[in-house]
């Protein structure tokens, strides 16, 4: 018990004293995760509505897929990653494991079926002859998009924040591809990892803490928008 | 009338089933047109074809005589409206609804709005405004649906039983309002329902599909009047058919063989040719004494009830002559004339009511 409130109380430490290497661990993270997040989105929303409204031959296929994706062990995404981006891996030359980058193409890797799959669900969810109404009335397909995306807003920001919160949380294929090199790949996740390795509970559950707190609070205002709309 | 829009040849399949299978349907300009039929005629499926939200897979549409290809689609759609049976309002208030339409077609958002304002006022929901329009009323909420529809000013109005989800009271008072408003304007429309009443009050035209094909079209009474098939005149409520044998004609008053009793029908059928004789409830009338009573009708009969069927203020009684006869009476009189099933009573009716299709 001493060791968990020793652990709280460095984590409000670390975070008031505005340690170097904890705010750099923490600001990496965040811009990792919320680049992922953002690409994710710019990948998973298109596809997610070509899937829902989309009228294809193989569409059934690819949903399946998507869902498949949804619950894809992590560990799996690191070692695909790791084996394509390894030096001499098809994509070894472009020198890319072990770098910030590597942890982002995994990341994506992993949120883009969720953002996806989350997507077909809330335009699934839509009444069918809304998209018709709206043809109805003299939209174009871009505007027919664009409004079923408005009307489905709280589940599409839903879809987001289970974006974020998944990559954010993510530490197996982040491990293996960014190698948790310190300044340069290491994030909140494989920090705990690391630290409660070396029996360095106090850090690990400050680190914990603060993880926590920026999922929170990233969230909170992701929540604050899907509330307010 | 000069012609707005036609299909030809229009082939639709589902499932390798035909679904609709309309060989030429022609719309007129100012015209309101009723496809009326029974429920998976292919009502919808004609409604949305002709509005080109489906691509039949056969025919062609024509619009102004101009066949119309796929690319002309937005085109087409965005000079033209559409209702459908739920008003499927967007998130947001009542006016932004309203806009909605002309902001697709870029109208500025002020002009848009101040163009709105005029048609909520017509459908007598200004005060609704600014109301979400996840707070409306059922009919509140069409009503809004119909001012959209409407305030794009379109060339051809499509609606596909908007009514239909109305509780009596606010359907009665939509369909009036909208009735003065589609006259005031002048608003060529197709209005698919499968009321006859409705086809009966809005509709210059009204056009029968049974199965995917159109039956009969033409003006509203004549069809009421003269149904032209014996699918058409069971859907239209002619519960009464009959089939017999033309024994005279004197100048287009003919009598009709029916099981060895007679039947006059103003007509003009050939003597010795087969007939289905049609004959609506609501035309005959029951008289609770077997003795024939005085009356202009030329048809009169004596017979039993077989079959009492309530249908909400009415009774539907079976009348058996010799043959069938449905007939209509309100609850009140079905009472007070001590009817049931057995008793002996008489019908008659007039010979114009009768309507004969040559087999």
């Amino acid at each position: 018990m001493e060791l968990i409130w020793e652990g709280i109380s460095q984590a409000f430490e670390l975070l008031l004293s505005l340690d170097p290497e904890v705010l750099e661990i923490t600001l990496l993270s965040l811009q990792l995760s919320g680049l992922a997040t953002i690409i994710s989105m710019l990948i998973g929303l298109p596809l997610g509505t070509l899937l829902a409204i989309g009228l294809f031959p193989t569409r059934r296929f690819w949903l399946s897929v998507v869902n498949t994706g949804m619950a894809l062990p992590t560990v799996v995404v690191g070692l695909s990653v790791s084996i394509l981006l390894w030096r001499s891996g098809p994509f070894g030359s472009l020198g890319l494991i072990y770098t910030p980058a590597a942890i982002v193409i995994a990341q994506v890797i992993i949120a883009v079926p969720i953002v996806t799959g989350l997507t077909v669900a809330a335009l699934q969810n839509l009444d069918p002859r809304l998209q018709l109404q709206l043809y109805g009335l003299g939209a174009s397909r871009t505007q027919v998009i664009w409004h079923l995306w408005k009307e489905a807003r709280l589940p599409l920001l839903a879809a987001l924040m289970a974006g974020f919160g998944a990559v954010i949380s993510e530490v197996g294929a982040v491990m293996m591809v960014g190698g948790n090199l310190l300044g340069h790949t290491r994030v909140l996740t494989t920090a705990i990892v690391l630290e409660t390795g070396k029996g360095e509970f106090a850090l690990a559950i400050a680190l914990g803490v603060i993880l926590l707190l920026v999922a929170f609070f990233v969230n909170m205002v992701l929540t604050g928008i899907q509330q307010r709309s | 009338m000069s012609e707005i829009l036609s299909i030809r040849n229009v082939i639709m399949r589902r499932d390798d089933r035909i679904v609709l299978d309309v060989a030429d349907l022609v719309l007129h300009k100012g015209e309101v047109l009723t496809v009326i039929g029974p429920n998976g005629a292919g009502k919808s499926t004609l409604l949305l074809v002709l509005s080109r939200l489906l691509k039949p897979d056969e025919g062609q549409q024509y619009y102004h005589g101009r066949l119309l290809q796929g690319r002309d689609d937005l085109a087409f759609r965005r000079r033209n409206g559409l209702v459908l049976q739920s008003p499927l309002l967007l998130k947001g208030t009542v006016l932004e609804n309203v806009i909605t339409g002309m902001r697709f077609r870029g109208t500025p958002k002020k002009e848009a709005e101040k163009s709105a304002k005029i048609w909520l006022k017509r459908f007598a929901i200004s005060h609704l405004e600014d109301r979400s329009s996840r707070q409306l009323s059922g009919g509140e909420a069409q009503r809004t649906s119909l001012a959209r529809a409407f305030s794009v000013e379109p060339e051809v109005l499509f609606l596909d039983e908007p009514f239909n989800a109305l509780d009596t009271p606010t359907r009665t008072r939509i369909l009036a309002d909208f009735q003065a408003i589609v006259a005031s304007t002048g608003m060529t429309t197709v209005f698919v329902t499968h009321d006859m009443d409705e086809a009966l009050l809005l509709g210059d035209r009204v056009a029968i599909l049974l199965e995917g094909k159109l039956r009969q079209i033409g003006p509203a009474e004549e069809v009421f009047a003269a149904p032209a098939d014996e699918g058409v005149a069971a859907f239209l409520g002619a519960d009464t058919t009959l089939v017999g044998r033309v024994t005279s004609n004197a100048n287009g008053h003919v009598l009709v063989n029916v099981n060895n009793q007679q039947i006059e029908a103003v007509a003009d059928v050939e003597v010795g040719k087969d007939v289905i004789v049609f004959l609506k409830p609501e035309d005959v009338t029951l008289w609770a004494n077997e003795e024939l009573p005085p009356s202009s009708a030329r048809n009169r009969l004596a017979g039993k009830i077989s079959r009492v069927v309530p249908r909400g203020p009415l009774v539907h009684l079976t009348i058996d002559c010799g043959f069938p006869i449905g007939a209509l009476i309100t609850r009140p009189s079905f009472t007070e004339m001590e009817l049931d099933i057995g008793r002996r009573v008489a019908v008659t009716f007039k010979a114009s009511t009768v309507h004969l299709i040559p087999r």
